[in-house]
Protein backbone atom coordinates (compact mmCIF):
# COMPACT_ATOMS: atom_id res chain seq x y z
CA UNK A 1 0.00 0.00 0.00
CA UNK A 2 1.57 3.55 -1.07
CA UNK A 3 2.19 5.62 1.71
CA UNK A 4 3.20 9.50 2.38
CA UNK A 5 6.36 10.70 4.30
CA UNK A 6 5.37 13.50 5.72
CA UNK A 7 7.40 16.33 3.52
CA UNK A 8 4.45 15.28 0.75
CA UNK A 9 1.33 16.24 3.36
CA UNK A 10 -0.58 19.00 1.92
CA UNK A 11 -4.46 19.53 2.18
CA UNK A 12 -6.47 17.29 0.82
CA UNK A 13 -4.51 14.13 1.03
CA UNK A 14 -6.36 11.10 2.47
CA UNK A 15 -4.62 8.85 4.37
CA UNK A 16 -5.82 6.36 6.67
CA UNK A 17 -5.69 7.22 10.34
CA UNK A 18 -6.82 4.74 13.32
CA UNK A 19 -8.12 2.63 10.31
CA UNK A 20 -10.66 5.15 9.14
CA UNK A 21 -10.02 6.99 6.19
CA UNK A 22 -9.01 11.08 6.72
CA UNK A 23 -8.21 14.01 4.64
CA UNK A 24 -6.14 16.72 5.50
CA UNK A 25 -7.57 20.25 5.99
CA UNK A 26 -4.30 22.20 7.09
CA UNK A 27 -0.84 21.19 6.87
CA UNK A 28 1.73 22.94 9.56
CA UNK A 29 5.37 22.70 9.80
CA UNK A 30 6.69 23.37 13.23
CA UNK A 31 10.20 23.31 14.29
CA UNK A 32 12.17 24.82 17.05
CA UNK A 33 15.23 26.78 15.55
CA UNK A 34 17.43 24.17 17.79
CA UNK A 35 15.03 21.29 18.06
CA UNK A 36 12.92 19.07 16.92
CA UNK A 37 10.96 19.12 13.70
CA UNK A 38 7.26 17.90 13.93
CA UNK A 39 4.32 18.18 10.81
CA UNK A 40 0.76 19.76 12.52
CA UNK A 41 -2.44 18.22 10.93
CA UNK A 42 -5.66 19.56 10.77
CA UNK A 43 -7.54 16.33 9.65
CA UNK A 44 -11.06 15.36 8.95
CA UNK A 45 -12.09 12.12 9.34
CA UNK A 46 -14.21 11.22 6.27
CA UNK A 47 -16.60 8.53 7.94
CA UNK A 48 -17.72 10.87 11.15
CA UNK A 49 -16.67 14.47 9.65
CA UNK A 50 -14.78 15.35 13.11
CA UNK A 51 -12.12 17.53 12.26
CA UNK A 52 -9.22 17.01 15.24
CA UNK A 53 -5.63 17.86 15.26
CA UNK A 54 -2.67 15.50 15.00
CA UNK A 55 1.19 15.74 15.01
CA UNK A 56 3.14 13.94 13.80
CA UNK A 57 7.12 13.52 13.79
CA UNK A 58 9.22 15.05 10.25
CA UNK A 59 9.72 12.03 8.27
CA UNK A 60 7.60 10.03 9.68
CA UNK A 61 5.30 8.03 7.15
CA UNK A 62 0.92 7.42 6.85
CA UNK A 63 -0.51 4.74 5.08
CA UNK A 64 -2.12 6.30 1.92
CA UNK A 65 -6.56 6.02 1.89
CA UNK A 66 -7.90 4.35 -1.07
CA UNK A 67 -10.45 7.49 -1.86
CA UNK A 68 -11.34 8.91 -4.59
CA UNK A 69 -14.01 11.21 -5.58
CA UNK A 70 -15.81 10.56 -8.59
CA UNK A 71 -18.72 12.17 -10.79
CA UNK A 72 -21.95 10.25 -10.55
CA UNK A 73 -25.46 10.30 -11.43
CA UNK A 74 -28.31 9.50 -9.03
CA UNK A 75 -30.51 6.75 -10.50
CA UNK A 76 -32.95 5.51 -7.32
CA UNK A 77 -33.58 4.33 -4.09
CA UNK A 78 -34.55 0.90 -3.29
CA UNK A 79 -35.00 1.90 0.93
CA UNK A 80 -32.17 -0.03 1.68
CA UNK A 81 -29.65 1.55 -0.77
CA UNK A 82 -29.28 4.48 -3.03
CA UNK A 83 -27.96 3.91 -6.67
CA UNK A 84 -25.85 6.12 -8.42
CA UNK A 85 -24.14 5.99 -11.85
CA UNK A 86 -20.70 7.26 -13.36
CA UNK A 87 -21.27 9.95 -15.34
CA UNK A 88 -18.07 9.21 -17.59
CA UNK A 89 -19.97 6.74 -20.32
CA UNK A 90 -18.48 3.27 -17.93
CA UNK A 91 -22.23 2.87 -17.02
CA UNK A 92 -20.79 1.45 -14.09
CA UNK A 93 -23.18 1.55 -11.06
CA UNK A 94 -22.87 2.33 -7.22
CA UNK A 95 -25.43 1.07 -4.16
CA UNK A 96 -24.66 4.01 -1.16
CA UNK A 97 -25.97 2.86 1.98
CA UNK A 98 -27.82 5.33 3.90
CA UNK A 99 -24.64 6.18 6.49
CA UNK A 100 -23.51 7.00 2.88
CA UNK A 101 -25.60 9.39 1.67
CA UNK A 102 -26.82 10.72 5.16
CA UNK A 103 -28.10 14.04 4.45
CA UNK A 104 -27.64 14.64 1.08
CA UNK A 105 -31.03 12.24 0.42
CA UNK A 106 -33.17 15.53 1.04
CA UNK A 107 -31.40 16.74 -1.75
CA UNK A 108 -31.36 13.66 -4.38
CA UNK A 109 -33.03 13.92 -7.39
CA UNK A 110 -33.18 11.57 -10.50
CA UNK A 111 -30.40 12.00 -12.65
CA UNK A 112 -28.70 15.08 -11.25
CA UNK A 113 -24.75 14.65 -10.66
CA UNK A 114 -23.50 14.13 -7.35
CA UNK A 115 -20.15 13.83 -5.96
CA UNK A 116 -19.78 10.46 -4.92
CA UNK A 117 -16.67 9.28 -2.86
CA UNK A 118 -15.40 6.31 -2.94
CA UNK A 119 -13.39 4.16 -0.07
CA UNK A 120 -12.05 1.11 -1.40
CA UNK A 121 -14.68 1.37 -4.41
CA UNK A 122 -17.52 1.26 -1.82
CA UNK A 123 -19.46 4.95 -1.95
CA UNK A 124 -18.09 6.34 1.45
CA UNK A 125 -20.20 9.99 1.17
CA UNK A 126 -22.22 11.70 -1.16
CA UNK A 127 -22.03 15.64 -1.37
CA UNK A 128 -24.77 16.91 -4.14
CA UNK A 129 -24.13 20.10 -6.11
CA UNK A 130 -24.19 23.52 -4.19
CA UNK A 131 -27.37 24.10 -6.23
CA UNK A 132 -30.21 21.86 -6.79
CA UNK A 133 -33.71 22.68 -8.57
CA UNK A 134 -36.55 21.07 -7.04
CA UNK A 135 -40.03 20.96 -7.44
CA UNK A 136 -42.73 22.26 -4.84
CA UNK A 137 -45.71 19.15 -4.06
CA UNK A 138 -47.28 20.90 -1.33
CA UNK A 139 -47.76 24.23 -0.02
CA UNK A 140 -50.65 26.26 1.47
CA UNK A 141 -52.08 28.66 -1.34
CA UNK A 142 -49.73 31.76 -3.11
CA UNK A 143 -50.19 34.64 -1.11
CA UNK A 144 -50.30 37.24 -4.50
CA UNK A 145 -49.34 40.63 -3.48
CA UNK A 146 -47.83 40.02 0.08
CA UNK A 147 -43.70 39.99 -1.19
CA UNK A 148 -43.32 43.44 0.62
CA UNK A 149 -44.22 41.92 3.70
CA UNK A 150 -40.88 39.07 3.22
CA UNK A 151 -43.29 36.40 5.06
CA UNK A 152 -42.79 32.65 4.48
CA UNK A 153 -44.06 29.69 4.85
CA UNK A 154 -42.85 26.11 4.53
CA UNK A 155 -42.66 23.74 1.46
CA UNK A 156 -42.72 20.97 0.67
CA UNK A 157 -40.82 19.24 -2.44
CA UNK A 158 -40.40 17.05 -4.11
CA UNK A 159 -37.41 14.69 -2.71
CA UNK A 160 -39.27 15.06 0.79
CA UNK A 161 -37.51 17.68 2.06
CA UNK A 162 -39.20 20.92 3.90
CA UNK A 163 -37.79 24.72 2.93
CA UNK A 164 -38.95 27.84 3.95
CA UNK A 165 -40.26 29.73 0.80
CA UNK A 166 -41.72 33.20 0.00
CA UNK A 167 -45.43 33.55 0.75
CA UNK A 168 -46.20 33.69 -3.54
CA UNK A 169 -44.57 30.50 -4.26
CA UNK A 170 -47.30 28.17 -5.51
CA UNK A 171 -47.35 24.17 -5.89
CA UNK A 172 -45.87 22.81 -8.80
CA UNK A 173 -43.40 25.33 -9.39
CA UNK A 174 -39.63 24.67 -9.42
CA UNK A 175 -36.97 26.54 -7.08
CA UNK A 176 -33.49 27.07 -6.96
CA UNK A 177 -32.23 25.69 -3.35
CA UNK A 178 -28.72 25.74 -1.53
CA UNK A 179 -28.26 22.65 -0.37
CA UNK A 180 -25.37 23.76 2.03
CA UNK A 181 -27.79 25.71 4.19
CA UNK A 182 -30.65 24.28 3.16
CA UNK A 183 -32.53 27.89 1.86
CA UNK A 184 -34.47 28.66 -0.73
CA UNK A 185 -32.24 31.05 -3.58
CA UNK A 186 -35.18 32.00 -5.83
CA UNK A 187 -37.48 30.44 -8.90
CA UNK A 188 -35.50 28.44 -11.04
CA UNK B 1 3.96 31.64 -15.71
CA UNK B 2 1.67 33.55 -14.14
CA UNK B 3 3.25 33.40 -10.84
CA UNK B 4 6.35 35.94 -11.69
CA UNK B 5 5.06 38.36 -9.13
CA UNK B 6 6.51 39.04 -5.62
CA UNK B 7 4.27 37.43 -2.77
CA UNK B 8 5.05 40.34 -0.25
CA UNK B 9 2.85 43.96 -1.13
CA UNK B 10 5.11 46.49 -1.98
CA UNK B 11 4.06 48.20 1.39
CA UNK B 12 5.94 44.47 3.09
CA UNK B 13 9.16 45.40 0.78
CA UNK B 14 9.20 48.61 1.39
CA UNK B 15 8.43 48.56 5.27
CA UNK B 16 11.74 45.64 4.95
CA UNK B 17 14.07 48.50 3.63
CA UNK B 18 13.48 50.51 6.60
CA UNK B 19 13.16 47.79 9.08
CA UNK B 20 17.25 47.56 7.87
CA UNK B 21 17.55 51.26 8.00
CA UNK B 22 16.25 51.36 11.62
CA UNK B 23 18.43 47.98 12.57
CA UNK B 24 21.31 49.96 11.03
CA UNK B 25 20.58 52.89 13.15
CA UNK B 26 20.55 51.39 16.03
CA UNK B 27 23.43 49.02 15.78
CA UNK B 28 25.54 52.96 14.80
CA UNK B 29 24.51 54.42 17.59
CA UNK B 30 26.13 52.00 19.81
CA UNK B 31 29.02 51.60 17.79
CA UNK B 32 28.27 47.76 17.02
CA UNK B 33 30.53 47.20 13.62
CA UNK B 34 28.87 45.56 10.79
CA UNK B 35 30.35 42.98 9.29
CA UNK B 36 30.00 40.13 6.21
CA UNK B 37 31.19 36.82 6.59
CA UNK B 38 30.87 34.11 3.84
CA UNK B 39 27.92 32.58 2.71
CA UNK B 40 29.77 29.55 1.68
CA UNK B 41 31.76 27.42 3.97
CA UNK B 42 33.63 24.06 3.78
CA UNK B 43 32.97 23.28 7.62
CA UNK B 44 29.37 22.69 8.31
CA UNK B 45 26.76 22.97 10.99
CA UNK B 46 27.16 20.86 13.71
CA UNK B 47 23.60 21.12 15.15
CA UNK B 48 21.73 17.54 14.65
CA UNK B 49 18.94 19.21 13.99
CA UNK B 50 20.26 21.75 10.85
CA UNK B 51 20.21 20.60 7.68
CA UNK B 52 22.53 22.61 5.54
CA UNK B 53 22.17 22.67 1.79
CA UNK B 54 24.84 21.87 -0.08
CA UNK B 55 26.69 23.29 -3.46
CA UNK B 56 30.04 22.31 -5.15
CA UNK B 57 32.94 24.94 -6.58
CA UNK B 58 35.05 24.03 -9.83
CA UNK B 59 37.58 26.27 -10.60
CA UNK B 60 41.18 26.60 -10.72
CA UNK B 61 42.84 24.34 -8.45
CA UNK B 62 39.39 23.03 -7.69
CA UNK B 63 37.35 19.53 -9.22
CA UNK B 64 34.36 19.93 -6.86
CA UNK B 65 34.89 21.62 -3.44
CA UNK B 66 31.78 20.51 -1.63
CA UNK B 67 30.66 24.21 0.64
CA UNK B 68 27.85 24.17 2.56
CA UNK B 69 25.35 27.43 2.30
CA UNK B 70 25.42 28.24 6.10
CA UNK B 71 22.33 28.31 8.54
CA UNK B 72 23.52 30.95 10.43
CA UNK B 73 26.56 33.23 10.58
CA UNK B 74 27.87 31.94 14.14
CA UNK B 75 30.81 30.81 13.53
CA UNK B 76 32.60 32.99 11.34
CA UNK B 77 31.62 35.82 13.21
CA UNK B 78 33.17 33.88 16.21
CA UNK B 79 36.32 34.00 14.15
CA UNK B 80 35.89 37.83 14.01
CA UNK B 81 35.80 38.01 17.41
CA UNK B 82 38.57 36.35 18.71
CA UNK B 83 40.41 38.37 16.49
CA UNK B 84 39.99 40.74 18.38
CA UNK B 85 36.74 42.53 16.40
CA UNK B 86 34.95 43.82 19.23
CA UNK B 87 31.19 44.10 19.17
CA UNK B 88 29.68 42.88 15.71
CA UNK B 89 26.70 42.76 13.77
CA UNK B 90 25.56 40.98 10.07
CA UNK B 91 22.23 41.32 8.27
CA UNK B 92 22.64 38.54 5.97
CA UNK B 93 21.02 35.38 4.01
CA UNK B 94 20.88 31.50 5.86
CA UNK B 95 19.48 28.59 4.42
CA UNK B 96 18.15 25.53 6.08
CA UNK B 97 17.26 22.58 4.07
CA UNK B 98 14.03 20.81 4.59
CA UNK B 99 12.27 24.37 6.56
CA UNK B 100 9.12 25.29 4.92
CA UNK B 101 6.08 26.52 6.14
CA UNK B 102 3.89 29.24 7.85
CA UNK B 103 6.92 30.70 9.67
CA UNK B 104 9.65 28.76 7.62
CA UNK B 105 11.53 29.67 4.50
CA UNK B 106 14.44 27.67 3.42
CA UNK B 107 16.29 30.53 2.56
CA UNK B 108 15.73 33.45 5.05
CA UNK B 109 17.18 36.56 6.30
CA UNK B 110 18.98 36.74 9.63
CA UNK B 111 20.42 39.33 12.14
CA UNK B 112 22.97 38.18 14.30
CA UNK B 113 25.44 40.48 16.69
CA UNK B 114 27.55 39.72 19.59
CA UNK B 115 28.17 41.44 22.56
CA UNK B 116 32.12 41.43 24.09
CA UNK B 117 31.68 41.80 27.91
CA UNK B 118 27.85 41.52 27.62
CA UNK B 119 26.25 38.67 29.24
CA UNK B 120 22.60 36.86 28.96
CA UNK B 121 20.63 39.22 30.74
CA UNK B 122 22.48 42.40 29.24
CA UNK B 123 21.75 41.16 25.65
CA UNK B 124 18.09 40.11 26.22
CA UNK B 125 17.56 43.69 27.29
CA UNK B 126 19.33 44.83 24.12
CA UNK B 127 16.94 42.64 21.97
CA UNK B 128 14.26 44.25 24.18
CA UNK B 129 15.15 47.98 23.24
CA UNK B 130 15.91 46.92 19.12
CA UNK B 131 12.23 45.64 19.33
CA UNK B 132 10.77 48.56 20.89
CA UNK B 133 12.75 50.94 18.35
CA UNK B 134 11.61 48.48 15.41
CA UNK B 135 7.84 47.20 15.86
CA UNK B 136 7.17 49.90 19.54
CA UNK B 137 6.33 46.46 21.32
CA UNK B 138 5.55 47.17 24.78
CA UNK B 139 7.71 45.90 27.43
CA UNK B 140 8.80 42.36 27.85
CA UNK B 141 8.38 39.88 30.46
CA UNK B 142 11.38 37.69 31.38
CA UNK B 143 10.81 33.98 32.99
CA UNK B 144 12.70 30.72 33.37
CA UNK B 145 12.54 27.22 31.35
CA UNK B 146 11.73 25.92 34.59
CA UNK B 147 9.13 28.55 35.60
CA UNK B 148 7.32 28.57 32.01
CA UNK B 149 6.93 24.91 32.50
CA UNK B 150 5.20 25.09 35.77
CA UNK B 151 3.24 27.56 34.54
CA UNK B 152 1.63 25.92 31.35
CA UNK B 153 2.22 22.54 32.09
CA UNK B 154 2.49 21.96 35.86
CA UNK B 155 5.56 20.11 35.73
CA UNK B 156 9.50 20.90 36.21
CA UNK B 157 11.01 20.10 33.06
CA UNK B 158 15.09 19.90 34.15
CA UNK B 159 14.00 16.63 36.89
CA UNK B 160 11.44 15.24 34.26
CA UNK B 161 12.32 12.36 32.51
CA UNK B 162 10.70 11.19 29.15
CA UNK B 163 8.12 9.05 30.24
CA UNK B 164 6.54 11.79 32.27
CA UNK B 165 7.02 14.35 29.29
CA UNK B 166 5.04 11.89 26.89
CA UNK B 167 2.14 11.47 29.54
CA UNK B 168 1.61 14.99 29.41
CA UNK B 169 1.86 15.18 25.73
CA UNK B 170 -0.39 12.53 25.34
CA UNK B 171 -3.52 14.38 27.68
CA UNK B 172 -3.19 17.62 25.33
CA UNK B 173 -2.39 16.35 22.25
CA UNK B 174 -3.22 13.51 19.56
CA UNK B 175 -0.09 11.92 18.93
CA UNK B 176 1.39 8.21 17.86
CA UNK B 177 5.17 8.71 17.72
CA UNK B 178 8.32 7.76 19.22
CA UNK B 179 10.80 10.24 19.91
CA UNK B 180 14.20 9.58 20.15
CA UNK B 181 15.04 11.28 23.66
CA UNK B 182 13.53 13.70 26.37
CA UNK B 183 14.60 17.06 24.64
CA UNK B 184 12.28 16.09 22.13
CA UNK B 185 9.41 15.96 24.22
CA UNK B 186 10.25 18.96 25.37
CA UNK B 187 10.23 20.28 21.97
CA UNK B 188 6.93 18.72 21.33
CA UNK B 189 5.37 20.04 24.45
CA UNK B 190 7.64 23.71 24.40
CA UNK B 191 6.30 24.39 20.33
CA UNK B 192 2.75 23.16 21.02
CA UNK B 193 1.55 23.79 24.05
CA UNK B 194 3.51 26.96 25.04
CA UNK B 195 4.96 28.49 22.23
CA UNK B 196 1.48 29.50 20.61
CA UNK B 197 0.37 31.35 24.18
CA UNK B 198 3.72 33.57 24.44
CA UNK B 199 1.58 36.78 22.80
CA UNK B 200 3.17 39.36 24.73
CA UNK B 201 6.61 39.34 24.07
CA UNK B 202 8.34 37.28 26.05
CA UNK B 203 11.87 36.22 27.12
CA UNK B 204 12.49 32.63 28.10
CA UNK B 205 16.36 32.15 29.65
CA UNK B 206 17.82 29.25 31.14
CA UNK B 207 17.77 26.00 29.16
CA UNK B 208 18.08 22.78 29.69
CA UNK B 209 21.64 21.81 30.16
CA UNK B 210 21.12 19.29 26.81
CA UNK B 211 19.64 21.96 24.89
CA UNK B 212 22.84 24.40 25.35
CA UNK B 213 23.91 24.70 21.65
CA UNK B 214 27.16 26.78 22.11
CA UNK B 215 26.08 28.34 25.43
CA UNK B 216 27.70 27.97 28.37
CA UNK B 217 26.27 26.05 31.22
CA UNK B 218 25.85 27.15 34.88
CA UNK B 219 23.99 25.79 38.13
CA UNK B 220 21.05 27.93 38.66
CA UNK B 221 19.86 29.32 41.45
CA UNK B 222 18.18 25.86 42.81
CA UNK B 223 21.77 24.15 42.13
CA UNK B 224 20.89 22.88 39.00
CA UNK B 225 22.87 22.97 35.49
CA UNK B 226 21.11 24.82 32.95
CA UNK B 227 22.30 26.47 29.50
CA UNK B 228 22.65 30.15 29.72
CA UNK B 229 20.75 30.18 26.68
CA UNK B 230 17.62 32.60 26.07
CA UNK B 231 14.65 32.73 23.20
CA UNK B 232 12.55 35.61 22.49
CA UNK B 233 8.96 35.00 21.53
CA UNK B 234 6.42 37.42 19.98
CA UNK B 235 3.05 36.97 19.36
CA UNK B 236 3.35 33.16 19.44
CA UNK B 237 6.28 33.44 16.96
CA UNK B 238 10.17 32.20 18.08
CA UNK B 239 12.14 35.25 17.13
CA UNK B 240 15.64 35.15 18.98
CA UNK B 241 17.91 33.04 20.24
CA UNK B 242 20.79 33.61 22.21
CA UNK B 243 23.34 32.67 24.28
CA UNK B 244 25.80 33.65 27.31
CA UNK B 245 28.99 32.08 24.23
CA UNK B 246 31.15 29.79 25.16
CA UNK B 247 34.90 30.65 24.58
CA UNK B 248 36.47 27.40 26.00
CA UNK B 249 37.87 25.73 22.86
CA UNK B 250 38.42 22.30 24.07
CA UNK B 251 35.05 22.76 25.36
CA UNK B 252 33.70 23.67 21.92
CA UNK B 253 35.77 20.60 20.68
CA UNK B 254 33.73 18.34 22.62
CA UNK B 255 30.37 19.62 21.85
CA UNK B 256 31.08 19.40 18.02
CA UNK B 257 32.29 15.79 18.62
CA UNK B 258 29.18 14.82 20.97
CA UNK B 259 27.07 16.95 17.93
CA UNK B 260 28.64 14.47 15.33
CA UNK B 261 27.76 11.38 17.62
CA UNK B 262 24.87 12.56 17.91
CA UNK B 263 24.27 12.89 14.10
CA UNK B 264 25.25 9.05 13.58
CA UNK B 265 23.02 7.70 16.29
CA UNK B 266 20.24 9.56 13.87
CA UNK B 267 20.89 7.79 11.09
CA UNK B 268 22.45 11.04 9.48
CA UNK B 269 25.59 11.82 7.60
CA UNK B 270 28.49 13.04 9.43
CA UNK B 271 29.33 16.65 8.34
CA UNK B 272 32.76 18.65 8.10
CA UNK B 273 34.01 20.08 11.77
CA UNK B 274 34.79 23.72 11.37
CA UNK B 275 38.17 23.16 13.17
CA UNK B 276 39.04 26.80 12.62
CA UNK B 277 36.45 28.20 14.83
CA UNK B 278 38.00 25.31 17.39
CA UNK B 279 41.24 27.16 16.88
CA UNK B 280 39.74 30.28 17.09
CA UNK B 281 38.42 29.73 20.47
CA UNK B 282 41.98 28.24 21.52
CA UNK B 283 43.44 31.54 20.70
CA UNK B 284 40.95 33.11 22.58
CA UNK B 285 37.69 34.46 22.42
CA UNK B 286 36.54 37.66 24.52
CA UNK B 287 33.88 36.82 26.98
CA UNK B 288 30.60 37.63 25.29
CA UNK B 289 26.86 37.31 24.49
CA UNK B 290 25.85 36.72 20.92
CA UNK B 291 21.97 36.69 19.21
CA UNK B 292 20.50 35.61 16.38
CA UNK B 293 17.04 37.03 15.21
CA UNK B 294 14.74 35.99 12.14
CA UNK B 295 14.05 39.52 10.28
CA UNK B 296 11.69 38.03 8.00
CA UNK B 297 9.65 37.16 11.33
CA UNK B 298 10.22 40.24 12.51
CA UNK B 299 8.79 41.61 9.78
CA UNK B 300 6.00 39.50 9.88
CA UNK B 301 5.46 40.84 13.68
CA UNK B 302 5.59 44.26 12.37
CA UNK B 303 3.53 44.23 9.28
CA UNK B 304 1.21 41.94 11.35
CA UNK B 305 1.41 39.29 8.54
CA UNK B 306 -0.20 35.39 8.88
CA UNK B 307 2.69 33.75 6.81
CA UNK B 308 5.97 34.57 5.82
CA UNK B 309 5.74 34.67 2.18
CA UNK B 310 3.64 37.57 2.37
CA UNK B 311 7.35 39.53 3.33
CA UNK B 312 9.25 37.79 0.89
CA UNK B 313 9.63 39.14 -2.00
CA UNK B 314 10.06 35.78 -3.65
CA UNK B 315 9.52 32.69 -1.62
CA UNK B 316 10.68 28.79 -2.23
CA UNK B 317 7.71 28.47 -4.34
CA UNK B 318 8.45 31.76 -6.88
CA UNK B 319 12.58 31.59 -6.49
Amino acid sequence: MASYSTNEFKSGLKVMIDGDPCAMVDVEFVKPGKGQAFTRVKMRNLKSGRIWERTFKSGESVEAADVMDRDMEYLYTDGEFWHFMLTDGSFEQFAADKAAVADATQWLKEQDVSVVTLFNGVPLAVTVANFVELEVTETDPGLKGDTAQGGSKPATLSTGAVVRVPLFINEGEVLKIDTRTGEYVSRA
Amino acid sequence: MADWQPSAGLDQIRARAELYRTVREFFSERQVLEVETPILSAAAVADPHLDPLRSSYRGPGQQGLQLFLQTSPEYPMKRLLAAGSGPIYQICKSFRNGESGRRHNPEFTMLEWYRPGFDDRQLMAEVEALLLAVCGCSSARYISYRQLFIEHLQIDPHPADAMQLQKIAQQHLDIDLQLDDRDGWLDLLFSHLIEPRLQQATFVFDYPETQAALAQVCEDEAGVKVARRFELFVQGIELANGYLELTDGEEQQQRFLKDQNTRQQLGLQPLPIDERLVEALKSGMPACAGVALGMDRLLMIAESCEHIDQVLAFPLARA
